[in-house]
């Protein structure tokens, strides 16, 4: 199977616009009769959904919260890049797609990333029209503040609360078509299976989490917006809600899965209190503008106050090892440094695993009226979790698992080698490369939703290749049987271990192995315990309930099943790429200094796997990654 | 021909006004309010007996020549009281349907004693209020005084003879009983104006983050100075003065 | 840490519900209350029980999906939080805890500790948003807003649409919310095109849910985990009282 991401020729600052007068259109009329199914409604889902349905299309959508803006999209902190150079720092489409590039470090593909950039502007403006409040200057112009990997100031943003505002915008969008008639909402509805009729997505089987009941929705079209799979490491910042179910059902029918090795770390989270812990929690990166990271220089003045530490027994090792970027290098690079401090035994707090960020130099400098301003709902959330007022004392921070750049494959119009399945937003894997940088996956998965998919949809649509499968074809009554019998196998199976032991175990084994640095060896040794773990899941796990009521633990039972699976994907591909790149770290591959060596000559390639059935290995294609306008370097941010 | 405006039709404005939660909340507002401002016109009457029997008689034998005026002022108070209790009975009502079931613990945080009894205080002002006018209908007092209020005339200074308000007053308020429950009764409005003024200007608009503080000081001090005008007669009757009087 | 638990049990919409006892062993301070409530769960499950069921998400405090009346008080008596960021560690050893459902008509308990809050998407469907559409929005910087404006319009824009508001008032009213969401668009340019269509439309929505009326007792600020304030229900009533006058004698 070839994959042909259709990347349109000419040249890359026109690629986009040429494209788009040359997509094939739907007459408005025509619009009425195709249905659009979208899953998930986080930022890119309900952008999507919006947009489509004030087209004209007869959008569903889906999400398995109570209400669509409660996506997680919402807990996005700091901001969203665009390149409108509102800071007259030389900033441009050009820099932001060469940041952008850069710091997902020569592994995304150029064509995508670039029209990411051209398009972010106009992102900022649909977003003012719906009526963010966006951060303003005195004046009455939009704000900007710095984030990880860039040396000019791009970053948009509401307080802490970008990603909350964004997605209301969208959630209102999309609830004015509901108003209107022309998209319809399924909350408490999860996607658990895709139904796929001679090569094309025709529709989804899902579950009615208040009901149990198991019913699909044939569409003309699915798009996956459902996000990454970040839970699958128990412990990560994503919400508890969000899986990878839909994107690995899609997968198991054929959709291929493209680099899912690519994980990122985002270093300045909360660290680890105790072992019931459910989930992390972020610090925005933004903190990071104004706070500065350090531990002691001295292994034994780890336990003393950090006060009493003075300046010059401090190790600011980010603006030690990166004087340019400073305190502001990306996360892969900020959270290996940490690690690396930690490891070293120059961690402060229980257990060694934590560093600093120290906003004394900031408060002394601008006051702590103005740290109020700009930070206090971070101060504030922080100060709630750990009861320690970082106005006054620095606060301890960790690295944790936060994003996946890698997802299913989707070609230039963001539709997978599925024919009629469009993937957007974090569920695919396009625009980010081997690492992403900070404020960028707000923009992207507005740019999927709001300007992208609504031109290429319609071009599938306008192309005449779909055709209608009647709502009653045997493939959705066969998809449905086959969910019933899962769900029913995995309520019968009533042995001794509930859900989360195994969640938490498979969480420890992938951190240690597939985490922030990876290993042949440990990679081949998770690769050998994680089907050995399915099999102790499916034989002895107890799931309380029945399948006709709300039931969390059978929906949480049914998404480790998956990362059950997509796990073992995560490690072979991890595996097979012998190579450092972003935040892909095998410690076979090191520079001289320590930092990650990419192998461009091998491995300058999007991997995408196939699935083959239970008992067979899936197969790797193969996409190769060219730049014409970026020239691939050595990412260094020193 | 209708107009539309603001997606409504503007003949419907007014059950739309009188429909909505809002709509009614500005009744009880603008009944509220007009209701304190007699409350308050009448203090400064009552006041008048510290001026002596003479300014008391005058005044309330004018008012009652002004009896066109008097009765335009008593329909405008029941139509006023009439707006203000039923729409309180509705309100209250569709709020105690939109919580069918209680809690088992309820703390209503934040909310002050008598914004939690509105409804309460305000059902015994008006128990309280109609005892208040039946005080007045000179029948009533016999019993409680052993005054026949009919038998109290005075000669104003210009010769006309009419009630003897004063001397009323002072016999009404000289039996410890009726004193009290005034007492208590004044008290209970205000009570319920302390939480009522800030929530009229609240349900008018009529107040944001500036004003805030000076709304919440402007009701409690509004409701603390009724108090004191309306209690201070009984008290100073009680303290013996205008005793001579019923001599 | 040991804590006792009395937890609303009600198996679905339509059964009858009753107050359960656990008790909660070796919790840690650190613990969350929903984290706390996980382990009860795994307890629960491990020993053939059936698990509390709750709402709850992001556990940061941002998406608005925990629901859980605490003592008496939505999301618990600390300011400013929802009941995922409050920790064990305001709570005394040995203390009984009582948890509840959101209790309103519009707000029905769907099993246990879950209620439906779609009466809140409706009221925003009702005119919550701008209308534009995707496409042909003129650039950002093209009408400056003051600064103190959008300040305001975001201290109202913060809401997370918890319903808290709603469970706290003793007469359940959603004034809170759609205050909120009326001051926020009508504080900015954008959202003022609108206004007088908004605010008459999303009060209809709010009454014909259900929703009990204001009286002014200002529980809902004192446990709004956004620290909004009642003057955005001034600004509503402003607001109401604005679209009536201009559709009567304006327009």
């Amino acid at each position: 199977m070839p994959l042909d991401a259709h990347i349109p020729s000419g040249p890359l600052e026109s690629k986009w616009e040429r494209h788009k007068s040359d997509l094939g259109l739907v007459h408005p009329r025509h619009k009425r009769k195709y249905d659009v199914l979208v899953v998930g409604s986080g930022l890119s889902g309900a952008a999507a959904a919006a947009t489509l349905a004030e087209l004209g299309y007869r959008v569903k959508c889906f999400c398995f919260q109570d209400s669509a803006r409660r996506a997680h999209s919402i807990a996005a902190q700091g901001g969203i890049n665009a390149a409108k150079n509102c800071c007259n720092d030389g900033d441009s489409v050009s820099r932001l797609f060469r940041d952008t590039i850069k710091g997902g470090d020569f592994r995304s593909r150029e064509a995508n990333v670039y029209r990411l950039a051209q398009i972010s502007a106009a992102i900022i403006d649909q977003c003012v029209a719906q009526g963010v409040p966006f951060a303003r200057e005195y004046g009455g112009l939009l704000e900007n503040r710095s984030f990880g990997g860039a040396q000019v100031s791009r970053t948009f943003y509401v307080r802490g609360q970008t990603g909350q505002q964004l997605l209301l915008g969208a959630y209102q969008a999309l609830s004015r078509q509901i108003s209107l008639g022309n998209a319809r909402m399924f909350t408490r509805t999860e996607m658990l299976d895709l139904v796929v009729i001679d090569g094309q997505a025709k529709g989804i089987v899902v579950r009615d989490l208040v009901s149990g009941e198991i019913a699909s929705h044939a569409g003309d079209a699915v798009v996956l917006a459902t996000g990454g799979y970040a839970n699958m490491f128990y412990l990560s910042t994503n919400a508890k809600g969000c899986n990878a179910t839909a994107v690995w059902r899609a997968y198991r029918r054929g959709a291929v899965f493209a680099n899912p090795c690519f994980t990122q770390i985002h270093p300045t989270c909360i660290p680890v209190s105790d072992e019931h812990q459910c989930k992390l929690t972020l610090m925005s990166e933004s903190l990071r503008n104004d706070g500065r990271v350090w531990v002691p220089r001295r292994r034994e003045d780890c336990a003393k106050a950090p006060g009493s530490i003075p300046e010059e027994d401090r190790d600011y090792y980010l603006e030690r090892k990166y004087p340019s970027f400073g305190n502001l290098a990306p996360r892969d690079i900020a959270s290996r440094a940490t690690k690396e401090v930690c490891d070293a035994g120059r961690g402060v707090g229980p257990g060694g695993l934590g560093v600093y960020l120290d906003f004394g130099d900031a408060i002394r400098q601008m006051g702590i009226e103005r740290m109020r301003e700009r930070y206090g709902n971070l101060f504030e959330m922080y100060e709630r979790i750990r009861g320690e007022n970082a106005y006054e004392v620095p606060m301890r921070m960790y690295p944790a698992m936060h994003y996946t750049m890698g997802g299913l494959w989707v070609d230039y119009h963001l539709m997978s080698n599925l024919q009629g399945l469009f993937v957007i937003g974090e569920a695919n894997f396009s625009d980010h490369g081997a690492n992403r940088l900070g404020a960028s996956g707000l923009m992207q998965g507005l740019a999927d939703g709001y300007f992208i998919l609504p031109y290429t949809i319609g071009h599938y649509f306008a192309s005449g290749r779909p055709s209608k499968a009647p709502a009653n074809h045997p493939g959705f009554a066969a998809a449905e049987t086959e969910v019933k019998a899962r769900l029913a196998r995995l309520l019968s199976v009533q042995g001794k271990r509930t859900v989360t032991s195994f969640h938490r175990e498979l969480g420890r084994l992938l951190w240690n192995d597939c985490g922030m640095t990876r290993s042949e060896a440990g990679l081949r040794e998770a690769l050998r315990r994680i089907p050995e773990l399915r099999a102790e899941f499916w034989g002895d796990v107890k799931v309380s309930g029945s399948g006709g009521e709300l039931n969390q633990d059978l929906e949480r039972a049914n998404q480790v099943a998956d990362y059950l699976e997509l796990s073992e994907l995560v490690c072979r591909d991890a595996l097979m790429r012998r190579e450092s790149c972003g935040g892909h770290f095998r410690t076979e591959s090191v520079t001289e200094d320590g930092e990650a060596k990419r192998d461009d000559a091998q491995f300058a390639f999007v991997a995408a796997w196939e699935f083959r059935g239970e008992d067979r290995e899936p197969m790797l294609h193969k996409e190769p990654l060219e730049y014409e306008e970026a020239r691939m370097s050595t990412r260094s941010y020193r | 021909m209708l107009r539309k405006a603001g997606g409504i039709e503007a003949m419907k404005l007014l059950p739309q006004f009188f429909h909505s939660s809002l709509g009614k909340k500005y009744i009880m507002a603008i009944t509220g309010l007009g209701m304190l401002a007699f409350v308050a016109v009448h203090l400064t009457g009552n006041l008048q007996i510290f001026l002596g029997p003479e300014v008391l008689d005058a005044y309330a034998h004018g008012l009652h020549r002004a009896e066109e005026l008097l009765w335009v002022i008593r329909v405008c108070l029941l139509v006023f009281i009439g707006l203000h209790i039923s729409m309180a009975v509705v309100l209250t009502l569709g709020n105690r349907a939109a919580r069918p079931i209680p809690y088992e613990r309820s703390r209503l945080p934040g909310a002050s004693h008598a914004a939690r009894t509105m409804i309460w205080s305000g059902s015994m002002v008006a128990v309280f209020v109609a005892y208040h006018l039946l005080h007045h209908s000179a029948k009533a007092q016999v019993s409680l005084t052993g005054h026949d209020f009919a038998t109290f005339q005075t000669t104003l200074a210009d010769g006309t003879t009419c009630h003897d308000v004063f001397r009323m007053v002072v016999a009404g308020f000289s039996q410890p009983v009726v004193s009290v429950f005034y007492i208590v009764g004044v008290g209970l409005l205000c009570h319920h104006l302390s939480h009522g003024i800030e929530a009229a200007f609240q349900s008018l608009g009529l107040r944001n983050r500036v004003w805030d503080a000076a709304v919440r000081k402007l009701a409690s001090g509004a409701a603390w100075l009724l108090f004191v005008g309306y209690a201070s007669i009984p008290v100073a009757v009680a303290c013996g003065y205008g005793r001579e009087a019923l001599n | 840490m040991h804590l006792s638990l009395r937890v609303w049990r009600q198996k679905s919409a339509s059964a009858f519900g009753r107050f359960e006892t656990y008790e909660a062993r070796n919790v840690s301070a650190d613990m969350s209350l929903l984290e706390m409530l996980d382990e009860v769960n795994e307890d629960l499950i491990a020993s053939g029980g059936e698990p509390i069921a709750f709402d709850s998400d992001c556990r940061e405090g941002i998406c608005g999906a925990c629901s859980v009346v605490i003592d008496g008080v939505p999301h618990g008596s600390r300011h400013g939080t929802t009941a995922c960021q409050l920790h064990l560690r305001h709570f005394k050893d040995g203390d009984t805890i009582t948890l509840e459902p959101w209790r309103a008509r519009p707000f029905p308990v769907i099993k246990d500790l879950v209620v439906d809050r779609h009466a809140f998407d409706r009221i925003i469907q009702a005119g919550g948003y701008v209308s534009v559409k995707t496409g042909g929005a003129p650039d950002g910087n093209a009408i400056p807003i003051p600064k103190t404006d959008v300040d305001r319009a975001m201290d109202a824009a913060v809401c997370i649409g918890c319903g808290a508001c709603v469970a706290a008032c003793k007469n359940a009213s959603a004034m809170l919310f759609v205050a909120s969401k009326v001051s926020h668009l009508s504080l900015l340019p954008q959202g003022r095109v609108e206004r007088e269509r908004r605010v008459l439309a999303m009060v209809r929505a709010m009454d014909d849910a259900g929703f009990g009326a204001c009286t002014v007792t200002g529980s809902c600020e004192a446990v709004c985990p956004k620290n909004i304030r009642i003057d955005v229900i001034a600004r509503m009533n402003r607001e109401y009282g604005r679209a009536l006058l201009k559709a009567g004698f304006v327009e």
